[in-house]
């Protein structure tokens, strides 16, 4: 499997929308068929006007906020002894995550569309929360799918759904969990699809929603290659770009405009528990390719087929497949994915929030864990950057339940 | 020769009658009751769509998934499906059966292993809900080298010009979606803009075998009897869950159904 030269990773799908003839693809039912070529005409129509990019880029600078800080995390490298560690703090967007690109390119599809009411799933409840302010923004109304253990245990983000008016709905089939959200809002939209437009949250789904969100995010990207070159003068020989993985909305966007560098991916998905069997790391323990949710992908699921169960203390990455595009990229071997356990991430998040001025979500402390422990076996000339992706504050419940108290 | 699925039009258009196409979940709400409801129900509906169930299934409402989700948690498994068909046929050999479900678990089985496993069991027809028109081409190609027919949906959203085309490519039998809606919604839309639709694709081509599905009940498939097909599925799977419930034997009380539904279209 190979990635083509001189063509964006979104793009790099055959005529069935598969990446490398094996990933992807539109498994949907025929009700979807007309609404996804739809989505798909005008997506491509809009990402080549100039008037659509500039609206893109307008609210990316004045309501998202770009570019988020770019900083060196001292206080971590001087402890570690190794390579000097940055993070991009894409947490400081509008918002305090990534999601925020996603839901702000989606409302100003949907206007274009002349859809009034866009629809959405969350797992971590960032997804949610930012398309309720985007929607709000835009002036859509506004309905979100959440499992109801998630919205147990992501209460701040939940509440700031209902404060933007968004109508939450607690999805309270199979595991509760985002895996459900992401079903039942394909459901709600199969029966909806004339008035409604549909924001799936991640980099999975029917490829049209994988594309848009790849191409979302990757203002993360182009603000950090600016970045970096003012930081280092070029592009440092030996760089490590360290991003959690969910579905890969963040990641896919952290490494897009790096494509072409030789600058290292590394993927870190939740390995779960110590001591379960359960995780939601597809890559790392060689789950299988099946369909989930439209798209052939490396999922979680026994051999006849039905999607596994998982566990992660990370809601945002607790979801049994994964991004085409990284299905892709790990096959093609441009990146290569690792998983960090619960334990870990806790770990993570508690020696950056002490030491610096940022403090992960458990999502990203996956990544910081990641980092935490090459670090130490690299040289000062070697550098990695962690996508500090989202703020520990939704969180606080279960971290101090875990570890006694929270620190920010 | 004709297939077994052509030959049920056959003899419903010979009654002056839709065909009563019945949807039960494999395994619900047991292996052999699940048996015993396709005997028993096979004395009135002419056409008999088994479910093979998927925990994931992106296209269906709250009575079919719980149906499936009753199936999954007694142990069933694609073997088992094969099974319940494969004794069912021994007694019903001229009754078809079309399987249902997502396209995942025959992904893991293997195409050509699972088409073998179909062969041999005795099915007629496959409806794989979520592998639309052109990527099915391959898979049902391969289908109808195995005189298995592969049955298209065709939606309220599906546009014309893709009508012909599915509709060229078509066996035995094309099933039209009446609404917008996963299964098991209410009835949305009036029969008669339903009757409208399904005129307009009987007149891209007037020899197929158009059946239509999606919030058929007891109180509506009337309205609907000009349809050469009428699939009930939800109805059933909530009429199991209420024979779970109150303790009651689903097979006597599907069949009841059953029967009142025939003579509803008779
Ligand atoms: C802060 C944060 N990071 C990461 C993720 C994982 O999603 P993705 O892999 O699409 O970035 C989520 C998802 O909710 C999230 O909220």
């Amino acid at each position: 499997m190979k990635i083509k030269k001189g063509v964006s990773l979104i793009d790099q799908h055959d005529k069935n929308f598969m990446y490398g003839g094996k990933f992807g693809g539109n498994f949907i039912p025929e009700t979807l068929k007309k609404p996804i070529d739809d989505l798909t005409k005008l997506f491509s129509k809009l990402r080549r006007e100039k008037k659509f990019l500039s609206e893109r880029d307008y609210h990316f600078q004045t309501y998202v906020g770009a570019p988020t800080p770019f900083i060196k995390l001292e206080n971590l490298t001087d402890r570690l002894g190794g390579a000097q560690i940055y993070a991009k703090v894409v947490s400081e967007a509008n918002g305090g995550a990534h999601k925020i690109y996603n839901a702000t390119v989606h409302c100003l599809i949907a206007k274009r569309a002349g859809k009034k009411f866009i629809v959405g799933d969350t797992g971590a409840g960032y997804a949610g929360k930012m398309l309720s302010m985007a929607a709000k923004k835009f002036g859509l109304k506004c309905k979100i799918f959440m499992g109801a253990k998630d919205i147990k245990r992501q209460r701040p983000n939940v509440e700031a759904m209902k404060k933007n008016g968004a109508e939450v709905v607690p999805v309270t089939t199979g595991s509760q969990t985002l895996v459900d959200a992401v079903s039942e809002c394909m459901r709600y939209w199969v029966s909806n699809c004339d008035l409604v437009h549909n924001c799936i949250g991640s980099t999975v789904g029917p490829n049209i929603f994988i594309k848009i969100c790849a191409w979302s995010t990757a203002q993360i990207s182009r603000e950090l290659m600016i970045q970096v070159k003012d930081e280092f003068g070029k592009i440092p020989k030996k760089l490590k770009l360290i991003n959690c993985v969910g579905g890969g909305s963040s990641a896919a966007g952290f490494w897009n405009e790096f494509m072409n560098t030789n600058a290292e991916f590394i993927g870190v998905e939740a390995g779960g528990p110590k001591n379960s069997k359960l995780h939601a790391a597809p890559l790392t323990n060689g789950s299988k390719i099946g369909i989930l949710h439209g798209a052939a992908q490396y999922v979680i699921q026994d051999k006849e087929g039905q999607i596994g169960s998982t566990e992660s203390i990370s809601a945002g990455l607790d979801y049994p497949g994964i991004s085409p595009l990284h299905c892709f990229l790990k096959d093609a071997k441009r990146a290569r994915y690792t998983s960090a356990s619960d334990e870990d991430a806790l770990k993570a998040y508690e020696l950056v929030s002490k030491l610096e001025n940022i403090s992960p979500s458990l999502e990203p402390s996956h990544a910081f864990a990641e980092a935490i422990r090459l670090a130490p076996k690299l040289k000062s000339s070697e550098v990695i950057i962690v996508n500090s992706c989202g703020d520990s504050l939704k969180d606080k419940d279960i971290i101090k339940q875990r570890l006694g108290s929270y620190i920010r | 020769m004709k297939s077994k699925i052509a030959l049920a039009f056959d003899r419903c258009k010979k009654e002056k009658r839709p065909a009563l196409i019945t949807y039960t979940v494999a395994g619900d709400n047991s292996k052999s009751n699940s048996l015993k409801i396709l005997n028993k129900i096979s004395q009135h509906a002419d056409i008999l769509e088994l479910g093979f169930p998927h925990n994931t299934p992106i296209a269906d409402g709250g009575q079919i998934q719980g149906s499936s989700y009753r199936a999954l948690k007694k142990g069933i498994k694609l073997k088992d499906v094969f099974q319940i068909v494969k004794k069912f046929k021994k007694t019903n050999p001229n009754k078809p059966i079309i399987l249902m479900g997502y396209f995942n678990l025959i992904y893991q089985c293997g195409e050509n292993n699972f088409l073998k496993n179909c062969k041999e069991s005795g099915v007629d027809g496959l409806i794989i809900v979520d592998l639309p028109y052109p990527e099915n081409k391959l898979f049902a190609r391969k289908c109808k080298k195995k005189f298995i027919s592969f049955i298209q949906l065709l939606a309220p959203t599906t546009t014309k010009n893709r009508m012909r085309q599915i509709i060229r490519d078509s066996h035995d039998m094309i099933y039209y979606i009446s609404m917008l809606s996963t299964t098991g919604g209410k009835l949305k839309v009036s029969s008669k803009k339903i009757i409208k639709n399904y005129n307009n694709i009987k007149k891209i081509n007037n020899k197929i075998n158009l059946v239509i599905g999606f919030g058929i009940t007891d109180k509506n498939i009337r309205s609907l009897k000009s349809a050469n097909g009428l699939v009930v599925g939800s109805l059933l799977c909530k009429i199991i869950t209420n024979s779970v419930q109150k303790r009651q034997n689903p097979v006597t009380n599907l069949n009841k159904m059953i029967y009142k539904l025939k003579k509803e279209i008779s």
